[in-house]
């Protein structure tokens, strides 16, 4: 290539930056014409109104943007890296534990925050340090039984008056400082326009919850877009492909895989920490089916992207909503009752999870050249 | 020690007279070594893979490690590179840094960087990220300056420029955006090689550089290597193609079952009785870079000489 053409074009890294863009435009331009097409939709009278109205509201919900800020932090592990954290709800539960207890315990909310983090930086620190010098399994092993025992701890009876034992800690207890920031106004009943989405400005399950919710899943994948593409973020790919040849050329990869364990972890806490804001906190609301919900989030939208966490838990729950709205209103309710269709669409998720990984392994957003070769 | 400081070794009578003042002798002392090994021992169960007293490697030359297949060069390379610990107390140095316990990521930023034997590319990554990686003493990979563009963006440039020139020379530069993973057997130790040579080292050791690369290719790359020496980059590589190691090596060093069995200049070591032996087995006395050990009824030959040695040894 010749001097002249570079001036023009611009560095080739610069034109992939470049394409990486225009991906990202339109995977955010889908997800609008979603939401707008259920915000519509959910004007049809029947069950089809009935359906987009539900599909929305778990859309936006703040729980689906925890999950996506828990699952941008898997990304890091496993999409970035390679690592294979199966465990990330306990670090969502020692983010949640840290915030509602400091609060509880009368602390103001910035050190609630930071105790969340605190001890999901230990937890990383723990766990990383025994077995990142191992082959990737023993990660899976270990934090998947870490995140059960953190779990059975935080539910022990002894624990009552520190953990809240097995009822854990009511939302009451810990969500006053932080409705108290809200500038929305109190206590009003408010529609969002063209939408049937109805909820208090400021208050439980409220506007300013969702609102700060998904401030924090923006900003969260701006720090991803900016770690990703940085040396950083290739030192993290090439740890991800080959550690030995990292290793070959001068690169400390314990330290690249533990910063990597620590922050997509404290990404975790940060998703705990919005997970109990509108509800409370409840050990068992964090066990092994969050860590799953969290993989199958990611596989839907893409490891490795910035924006596939986000677009894959959006989607994790409104699918699952579809799926069982449309069974509901198809089948006769002799043939299944509400609980079974529930059931019927955890199930369905199941075998999309399986299609996924079987005939779109890169996700929805997910580059396809990158995981065309065998490793 | 003077006039070794000032030694150009891209001059051939220079290196003529270095090598012809060594010992012709396995652990031979070198007038300027940048490695060197003592007492590296590696079993595996009951077998000893490597078992060198002592060795020493010359500064600014190109020295080759031979050897029949399992002699054990592989894990030697695995050993001083940190890849693969010994089995019991052994001193190395390399540049006069003791690395008995080093990490092999250490070992790489003290100068010595290796490539492999069986390709490590790192294949859902492009070819020109490939290359980046290899750069040492990037800013952009501390984990606080990497969020902000300013402080690393200028250093990635001259990076991708240094990239650039090395993959022209490997004849890769028109895949630096193809995923390394789509790239052939050949072009994939290429890669590594150009890698390696990303991160300036001091020495540069290469487990088979040319197997699968095409001879024209071959031809160039052995231009590369001397040109590598004469700007100073010390080369120990491992071979089996003997014409190559004729052509280019100063100094070729023969191992036989984990042990160091010969040193000395490409001619000599060839006609040495012991390597020899190691190589086809003992009554020959043929040079090993004799075109004639290729012709049939040489091959044939021998075939029937060791069908007979094992008639010989059941009866
Ligand atoms: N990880 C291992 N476990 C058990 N034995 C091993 C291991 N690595 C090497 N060996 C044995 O050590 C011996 C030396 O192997 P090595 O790979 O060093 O040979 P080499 O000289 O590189 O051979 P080649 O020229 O075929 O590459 C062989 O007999 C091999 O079987
Ligand atoms: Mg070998």
């Amino acid at each position: 290539m010749s001097l002249t053409e570079d001036l023009t074009t611009g560095s080739d890294k610069e034109q992939a930056d470049r394409t990486s863009r225009n991906k990202l435009l339109y995977a955010a331009g889908g997800l609008v014409a979603f939401l707008v097409a259920l915000a519509l939709l959910s004007h049809v009278p029947g069950s089809t109104g009935q359906i987009a109205a539900s599909m929305l509201r778990v859309a936006i919900q703040p729980q689906t943007a925890a999950l996506a800020v828990a699952v941008i932090g898997l990304n890091i592990h496993f999409g970035y890296t390679g690592l294979l954290n199966m465990g990330q709800a306990g670090f969502m539960m020692l983010g949640a534990y840290g915030f509602s207890i400091a609060i509880w315990k009368g602390q103001p909310m910035i050190v609630g925050i930071l105790a969340g983090f605190a001890a999901a930086f230990v937890f990383a620190l723990l766990l990383g340090i025994p077995t990142l010098k191992l082959r990737g399994d023993y990660l899976a092993i270990v934090t998947i039984s870490a995140a059960e025992i953190l779990r059975y701890t935080g539910r022990l009876a002894k624990l009552e008056n520190f953990t809240g034992a097995a009822q854990g800690i009511p939302g009451s207890q810990y969500r006053g400082p932080f409705a108290d920031l809200s500038f929305l106004p109190q206590d009003t009943n408010w529609t969002f326009p063209f939408t049937k989405l109805t909820y208090p400005l400021t208050g439980t399950d409220d506007w300013w919850t969702r609102l700060v919710a998904w401030l924090v899943v923006a900003l969260c994948s701006y720090f991803v877009f900016l770690l990703a593409r940085s040396p950083w973020g290739r030192l993290l790919r090439g740890v991800r492909e080959d550690e030995d040849a990292i290793r070959s050329l001068g690169k400390n990869v314990f330290a690249v895989k533990m910063q990597a364990l620590i922050i997509g972890g404290l990404f975790g806490a940060l998703g705990g920490i919005i997970f109990i804001l509108p509800s409370s906190m409840q050990p068992d609301a964090m066990g092994r089916n969050l860590t799953f919900f969290a993989w199958t989030a990611l596989l839907l939208g893409g490891a490795a992207t910035v924006f596939g966490p986000v677009l894959g838990s959006i989607l994790f729950f409104s699918v699952r909503i579809f799926l069982q709205g449309i069974t509901d209103a198809v089948l006769p309710s002799g043939l299944m009752n509400t609980q079974q269709t529930e059931q019927f669409a955890w199930i369905c998720i199941g075998v999309m999870l399986m299609l996924i990984v079987i005939f779109r392994p890169q996700g929805l957003v997910g580059d396809k050249r990158e995981l065309r070769f065998n490793v | 020690m003077s006039d070794l400081a000032t030694r150009d070794y891209a001059d051939p009578a220079v290196r003529a007279q270095l090598v012809s003042e060594v010992d012709r002798a396995p652990g031979a002392a070198k007038p300027d070594p940048i490695l060197v090994v003592d007492s590296v021992v590696r079993h595996f169960g009951g077998m000893t893979a490597v078992d060198v007293d002592h060795l020493e490697v010359q500064r600014g030359i190109i020295t080759a490690l031979i050897g029949p297949n399992g002699a054990g060069k592989t894990t030697f390379f695995n050993l001083v590179t940190g890849f693969d610990r010994p089995s019991q107390g052994a001193h190395w140095s390399f540049d006069g840094k003791t690395l008995d316990k080093t990490s092999a990521s250490s070992v790489a930023q003290a100068g010595m960087v290796r490539t492999f034997q069986l390709t490590k590319s790192l294949n859902r990554m492009t070819v020109m990220d490939n290359m980046m990686l290899g750069a040492t003493e990037q800013s952009g990979e501390n984990l606080v300056k990497s969020l902000f563009k300013p402080l690393w963006h200028g250093q990635e440039r001259e990076i991708e420029e240094r990239a650039k020139e090395l993959l022209d020379r490997f004849k890769l530069l028109a895949k630096k955006d193809d995923y390394a993973g789509s790239l052939s057997g050949g072009q994939r130790k290429l890669l590594e090689m150009a890698r390696a040579l990303m991160t300036r080292p001091k020495m540069i050791m290469l487990d088979e550089p040319m197997a699968g690369v095409n001879p024209a290719l071959t031809q160039s790359l052995l231009g590369h290597i001397q040109s590598l020496r004469d700007e100073g980059t010390t080369v120990l590589f491992v071979e089996h193609d003997m014409h190559m190691v004729r052509h280019i090596s100063d100094w070729v060093v023969v191992m036989a079952e984990g042990r160091v069995i010969a040193e000395g200049p490409a001619d000599s070591v060839m006609s040495d009785q012991a390597v020899i032996d190691a190589y086809l087995g003992a009554h020959h006395d043929m040079d090993l870079g004799d075109d004639a050990l290729l012709e049939e009824d040489a091959v044939k030959e021998m075939a029937d000489e060791v069908a007979r040695e094992e008639a010989e040894g059941k009866a």
